[in-house]
């Protein structure tokens, strides 16, 4: 029997490196891709809880997540594409037209 | 026993994780998220959750790694990014905020007291996916057709954004 510790540890550990990935990288791809490990991370602390009380709720949860993140992900992509096909870059840095 | 597979996942799921962040090559950066998924994936089942192993598969590792690279190569955004930041002290401060974060998360797990996840194989599974289709066929209908209303209108959302602009 492994301890609930190791795992969110590992989640934490995920999530952190996410993080890192969205404020260090300039690409907007990349710091998508951090993003979604970011939700990866998320979702196994909520297994891992879902396992330690013997709860089904979580999973269902992580089910709709999962869901989400798909939609989330064509939408995000689709624009990515738009804004490469105007800037012709996906640094963040240069998309600044609403900067005040 | 359980312990080995635990440790080689996890640290299969880091170094994929950490690779993503330091790979130059958006392709690489895809591939390395995808063993980072695998391994969450393998970490599912050692927690009991058959349904979403396999979910997390085809979903993830299949559908939106897919699209992916398939936006990667479409832009041709694989190669090189410029790496001039403009704000200079945002990378060695973004490290520094990740440690802090990291000592508040072992500070709280340390000072919880210990609770273990059950064996795997236990004889009595609570989470097989007959049970998880119930519960989402009876309990969560609601938010079970709101997923797909939103799936729906991602869908649309895409087709319109990409019209061409008579």
């Amino acid at each position: 029997m492994l301890p609930t510790i190791f795992y969110i540890g590992l989640s934490a550990l995920l999530f952190v490196i996410g993080v890192c990935g969205v404020l260090m990288r300039r690409s907007a791809l990349m710091v998508f891709m951090s993003v979604e490990l970011m939700l990866n991370s998320a979702n196994l602390a909520l297994v891992t809880f879902a396992n330690q009380w013997k709860s089904l709720d979580a999973q269902v949860m992580v089910f709709f997540v999962i869901t989400i993140a798909a939609a989330e992900v064509a939408v995000g992509l689709a624009l990515l594409v738009m804004i490469f096909m105007r800037k012709q870059t996906t640094n963040i840095d240069s998309m600044t037209t609403l900067k005040g | 026993m359980e312990l080995v597979i635990f440790s080689i996942t996890a640290l299969i799921a880091v170094i994929g994780a950490v690779a993503m962040l330091t790979s130059r090559n958006a392709v690489h950066s895809a591939l390395f998220l995808l063993m980072n998924f695998g391994a969450i994936a393998v970490l599912y089942l050692l927690l009991q959750a058959p349904f979403l192993f396999a979910v997390q598969l085809i979903v993830y590792a299949g559908a939106i790694i897919v699209l992916f690279l398939f936006v990667v190569m479409l832009l041709g955004a694989e190669r090189d990014e410029d790496e001039t930041n403009p704000i200079r002290w945002q990378t060695p401060t973004a490290l520094v905020m990740a440690i802090l974060l990291i000592a508040e998360v072992v500070y709280v797990l340390i000072s919880n007291p210990q609770t273990t996840v059950a064996r795997v194989g236990n004889a009595n599974v609570f989470a097989a996916p007959t049970d998880i289709a119930r519960a989402l066929f009876t309990t969560y209908l609601l938010p079970f057709e709101i997923a797909s209303f939103v799936l729906l209108t991602a869908l649309i959302g895409v087709v319109v954004l990409h019209q061409r602009r008579s």
